[in-house]
């Protein structure tokens, strides 16, 4: 990327988040804005995706909301993102968790955890 | 004071402002623009300043261009000149140097240049026309069609769509926001998009038709 636009950007780009990575089990605390009041939101779900770098860097959490799925995809670096807690920690072994979403139930959020690790290729 | 700069797109990006939302903008090296000549109607017969921007090797540059920048006390020679017009006789001298510092943010302003070039194109890409469905035996996938009617005209009308040359165009994209400056090294962020590549030269001036706050 140019050298200019990255020093624009590096600005904005957070470096104090708490890392998680996809399949976490995690709590996004995010600000929101009432009228001239600002409360804090809290989104609990499972990453289940996380796209982009730099300043478009962005995750998709999923959540089951009385029993409907529910997704939300967060700008990782969104001054409105107040803190992120990892809940769960998993392995799962894929990128992207899509599958999910056909679920319902218990299953609905249980992510698949990588058994082994894959045999070291010649 | 003179609100025109000629400058370089370096690409777009993503900010986010005061109030927490991400904006696409463009960002701009405007300037720093040397005056290099004016033009008064009493010797050119109309009120213009010429405008410098970027730097040419010394190689490059030829006799004519060198002395001409010489003549306004430059040290290196520009690589763009550009006219600027003006209603009245310019309060600016040779030697003046235009930066940023003429705009602010929040303001409204056109960005000239000229759009990326796309080669000799057909109708479905260069006006959007529908074009024929793809399977089922049609056989007319993005062919033109009809162009007229028959002995009534009898020929075709003027401005009829077909294919040709499409791009490297000059454009103006009016009243963008000014979203952000940093001064120091002279960049100017524009929110949207702006003609042509990265690295293309631009004009960037108040907006001529900027809303009456």
């Amino acid at each position: 990327m140019n050298p200019i636009i990255n020093e624009i950007t590096a600005a904005q780009v957070k470096t104090n988040l708490t890392p998680f990575k996809v399949g976490d089990g995690v709590r996004v605390h995010t600000k929101v804005r009432e009228g001239d009041k600002e409360r804090v939101q809290v989104f609990a779900g499972v990453v289940i995706a996380h796209k982009g770098s730099g300043i478009h860097e962005n995750f998709t959490v999923r959540r089951i909301s009385y029993g409907e799925g529910v997704e939300r995809v967060f700008p990782r670096n969104s001054p409105n993102i107040e803190k992120i807690e990892v809940e769960k920690d998993s392995k799962p072994g894929r990128a992207r968790l899509y599958y999910l979403r056909g679920r319902t139930g218990k299953a609905a959020m249980a992510v698949k955890v990588k058994r082994y690790e894959a045999p070291a290729k010649a | 004071m003179i609100a025109t700069l000629l400058g370089k797109k370096i690409g777009m990006t993503q900010v986010y402002d005061a109030k927490n939302v991400l904006i696409p903008v463009t960002v701009v090296e405007a300037g720093p623009c040397p005056v290099v000549q004016i033009k008064s109607v009493e010797t050119d017969g109309y009120h213009a300043v010429q405008l410098g921007f970027g730097a040419q090797k010394p190689k490059n540059a030829s006799k004519p261009e060198t002395n001409h920048a010489k003549k306004a006390g430059l040290e290196t020679t520009p690589r763009v000149l550009s006219e600027v017009r003006l209603t009245g006789a310019a309060d600016v001298k040779v030697g003046d140097v235009l930066t940023v510092a003429a705009f602010t943010e929040g303001q409204t302003v056109d960005v000239l240049g000229v759009t990326k070039g796309k080669g000799f194109q057909g109708v479905v890409k260069r006006f959007r026309v529908a074009g024929g469905p793809a399977a089922h035996g049609s056989m007319f996938h993005r062919r033109i069609g009809s162009v007229g009617m028959r002995q009534t005209p009898g020929r075709v009308w003027k401005n009829q769509r077909m294919p040709g040359h499409m791009g490297s165009d000059w454009r103006t994209v009016q009243n963008l926001r000014v979203v952000k400056i940093i001064a120091d090294k002279n960049l100017i962020l524009v929110k949207g998009a702006i003609p042509g590549a990265n690295g293309d030269d631009v004009i960037i001036r108040s907006a001529k038709k900027a809303k009456k706050a």
